[in-house]
């Protein structure tokens, strides 16, 4: 590695201030920071640092997005040959591979569109690359259909990069949850490749080689089309995965896994991710009570396991940038979200699922969640003046 | 008040090495550092020249602000030089001290006895004054202030902290005698906090005219602004003096023998020395008369107070005006190959991120990396997990950055000094240097606020 180091210790001095390669310098700062971690000391104050950095953090929710990931790409094989009816002759690894070199392009497109704007942007504002994307590039991708084309795949990201984040000052700044803010650009911007029936499962658009009768009909399409009766998923399918949807958030199971490693190492807010399944359980429950239709009727439980609601309630709603901020705020955020998400995928005939509009809706509120939860501590503590005074 | 005060929150890291319960005498350091730095706010007014000769509480300079508090000289003999940093700022004001220690003789007292104004005069004179500092602002306190109470916590939490029931046995009269000279300056109580955990030494225990309060918990329970938030919390307007319990030895030791007696028992501690122990040495003194030979010297860091909060003073700087630890740490000058994907055995972390979560009873090494780069200050719930206050200190520190004075009053800037931020520095992600943002935040407050 030393050899390594001194290439770059070498090379170096271009791109500093003045090198002719200034116009790359933070290319390169992120090309370098990515192999080595830096020689920078503290100066003062706590003298010692937590070994826990930004690339750490983003590095350690990809590796919970993992099993999603693995998961959707095998489902992506798995439905691919079912539809054109040769999935019992595939191996594990046949069904696998389809899926990867299906979903592999979609990553690599959302990664090299989002880099390269982040990027620019940071050597504009002489600041270092942020490492948000690393986890943004790759939530993109799972909550695609598979079937989207790649241009819009980078279309859509560098909308949610430069409009959802960057004009706001740039990571950390923003509002929205920028992979949210990339799938309602395309899910308005072009209905018909984000919704229907057609559009979750591989080659199942262009018709040909189709068993017979197939349906890509998500649960969430059979449900909001009333023909719950027709459907032949099982709930233990719907939560192990085997169900048509976006890229990474069919398997409810996979995405437990991930939201064990996101709470068990801190990194993301048990609290949040609780209080979205309450939120949903307890929505789920109301409708129950009050129902008139199959949808509504449908065990409150199962709600947590169809659609992006686990998903959501796990990568999307925990960002914490776009999430409440205190700690009373995050119950209240989350459980707002389970509602509302719930609420919007029953009752709301336009929108087929309603996670994405419940987290949009809600990052938009986090602020004023918070703001109340603080207005309560100033008004202890003003109290608390008060009587001291008396 | 409940028997004893439990708090949840917080983070005890723990490193190698502990200062073993070692008693030394340290060999009196030939030149010894007198820092106006130490003290924040500070405008120091020089009333020695090099060439001086001066006694052990002999006035080296004075506050520009408020004359009447004198900084002294801890012992005899002749001002050497002055150093200076930018603009002419004094840094240190170095003494080449006599073998023998001659004092001046501030006479004899029951202070038990005394009016609070003689307590005060007296403190004054000594150069002990400064000892006693003021909440809200970490500055030394104001002789004409009537607190509302006196704090001092009796216990240690931060990282290779010294055992304070060790640094003070046997001075049960000391003590007394301090606590006697302080109650005189407050109408309200001396709060004295200790740890629940372990029997407190008798020195606090039997001590009259006290309250003790028993305090358990995971750092930072030890710092007395953690302490005074479960006590009874800072409101605007209050003003509460804190001292430490080795100075109220020292004031205490004033009123007995008439002598400013700056001795103290100071730790050295840290992975990088050799055999951690305690020594008997004298404030201001030149660390190397306490690290010679018990140190591997390649590449360190010196740290006067503790590894969250010290000075990083050179190796031949000199111990500060507050502290009784020093602590020597491995520099992390160094880039370290993929560091941010390994699996991390030996990388500690508040997180689980890394795989040191696996042994939670291991020491560790850390050295001074800042471990990652530099960003915008990034919500991650890590502050809130550590910060034990009925504060928000992210929204707090988000106020401080864009001035707003009004929001700062009502997020509660008056209960907390740079030190109550510690630990959410050491877990901050985006490595920002957080206490040198509540240092500003507080120093805009003292110039808007007086």
């Amino acid at each position: 590695m030393k050899g390594l180091r001194k290439i770059l210790d070498n090379v170096k001095p271009n791109f500093e201030q003045g090198g002719k390669l200034e116009k790359f310098r933070s290319l390169f700062d992120a090309f370098e920071t990515l192999l080595f971690v830096p020689d920078r000391v503290t100066r003062s104050g706590s003298h010692i640092r937590d070994a826990i950095d930004m690339k750490r953090t983003m590095i350690i929710v990809v590796l919970a997005m993992m099993p999603a990931l693995l998961f959707g790409m095998w489902n992506v094989g798995y439905f691919h040959f079912s539809s054109i009816g040769e999935v019992a002759s595939k191996t594990f690894w046949q069904l696998f591979g389809f899926g990867f070199f299906k979903v592999l392009p979609i990553i690599v497109v959302s990664y090299a569109t989002g880099l390269t704007i982040e990027i620019i942007f940071a050597q504009i504002r002489k600041h270092d690359v942020p490492e948000g994307f690393f986890v943004t590039g790759m939530l993109i991708p799972l909550i695609m259909p598979v079937d989207i084309p790649l241009w819009m795949v980078a279309v859509a990201t560098a909308f949610a990069v430069i409009i959802g984040v960057e004009v706001f000052g740039g990571a950390g700044m923003n509002i929205l949850n920028p992979a949210l803010t990339a799938r309602a650009f395309l899910f308005f911007a072009y209905p018909s490749e984000m919704s229907g029936a057609e559009v979750w499962i591989a080659g199942l658009k262009n018709g040909a080689g189709l068993v017979d009768g197939f349906s890509g009909e998500t649960v969430m399409g059979y449900a909001a089309s009333g023909k719950l009766e027709a459907m032949a998923y099982s709930p233990m399918e719907m939560f192990l995965g085997t169900i048509p949807g976006s890229i990474g958030e069919t398997s409810t199971l996979a995405i437990l896994i991930g939201a064990f490693i996101l709470i068990y190492t801190g990194i993301g807010s048990a609290k949040i991710i609780l209080s979205v399944f309450t939120g949903g359980f307890l929505m789920g429950l109301i409708l129950n009570l009050f129902a008139v239709n199959d949808y509504m009727s449908i065990p409150a439980w199962q709600h947590l396991i169809i659609g992006g609601f686990a998903f959501g309630a796990v990568f999307m709603a925990t960002d914490p940038v776009s999430a409440a901020q205190t700690e009373k705020g995050k119950y209240i955020y989350g459980f707002l979200i389970g509602i509302l998400a719930i609420l919007i995928r029953v009752l709301n005939p336009a929108y087929p699922e309603g996670v994405m509009l419940a987290i949009l809706l809600m990052n938009v509120f986090a602020p004023l969640i918070d703001h109340y939860v603080i207005e309560a501590n100033i008004k202890r503590r003003m109290k608390r003046l008060e009587t001291s005074k008396s | 008040m409940p028997d004893k005060i439990t708090i949840r929150k917080g983070l005890d890291i723990n490193l190698k090495g502990k200062a073993e319960k070692i008693f030394v005498k340290a060999e009196k350091a030939e030149l010894f550092g007198i820092k106006p730095t130490d003290f924040h706010g500070l405008i120091p007014k020089l009333t020695v020249k090099p060439g001086d000769t001066v006694k052990a509480g002999s006035a080296l300079f004075y506050d520009k602000n408020r004359p009447e508090i004198k900084f002294t000289s801890p012992v005899s003999g002749i001002v050497q030089t002055i150093n200076r940093g930018e603009r002419r700022r004094i840094l240190e004001v170095i003494i080449k001290s006599d073998d023998a220690i001659e004092y001046i003789d501030f006479k004899t007292d029951q202070p038990a006895d005394l009016s609070r104004e003689k307590v005060t005069k007296k403190l004054l004179e000594s150069g002990l004054w400064p000892s006693i500092i003021q909440r809200p602002y970490n500055v030394v306190a104001n002789p004409e202030d009537h607190p509302k109470f006196i704090v001092i916590s009796a216990f240690d939490t931060a990282p290779l902290a010294p055992d304070y029931d060790f640094m003070v046995r046997g001075m049960e009269k000391e003590f007394q005698a301090g606590i006697d000279a302080l109650s005189k300056l407050t109408e309200g109580k001396i709060h004295v906090n200790v740890d629940s955990v372990y029997p407190p030494s008798s020195v606090f225990t039997k001590a009259q005219g006290i309250q003790i309060n028993k305090f358990k918990g995971p750092h930072p329970v030890g710092n007395v602004g953690t302490q005074i938030h479960f006590i009874d919390p800072i409101n605007k307007g209050d003003i509460v003096w804190t001292v430490a319990p080795q100075i109220v030895i020292t004031i205490g030791r004033l009123f007995i023998t008439g002598r400013y007696d700056a001795s103290r028992i100071v730790a050295l501690a840290g992975s990088e020395v050799m055999k951690p122990k305690y020594y008997k040495t004298i404030a201001g003194s030149c660390i190397r008369s306490i690290t010679d030979g018990n140190v591997n010297e390649s590449n360190v860091r010196y740290i006067s107070g503790n590894i969250l909060t010290g000075t990083r003073v050179t190796k031949n700087g000199f111990l500060g005006y507050y502290d009784s630890l020093i602590t020597v740490i491995p520099e992390g000058n160094h880039f370290e190959f993929m560091g941010w994907l390994s699996p991390g055995f030996n990388k500690y972390s508040f997180s689980r991120s890394f795989c040191s979560w696996m042994f939670p009873r291991k020491e560790y090494r850390m050295d001074t990396n800042l471990k990652g780069g530099k960003r915008a200050l990034m919500i991650t719930g890590n502050f809130e997990k550590v910060f034990p206050m009925d504060i928000y200190p992210m929204q707090l520190l988000k106020a401080i950055v864009v001035e707003d004075i009004d929001l700062m009053e009502k997020l509660g800037i008056y209960e907390v000094i740079e030190e109550d931020f510690a630990l959410c520095e050491f877990v901050d992600t985006s490595k920002t240097d957080i206490q040198e943002i509540v240092r500003k935040g507080l120093d805009l407050m003292i110039r808007e606020m007086g």
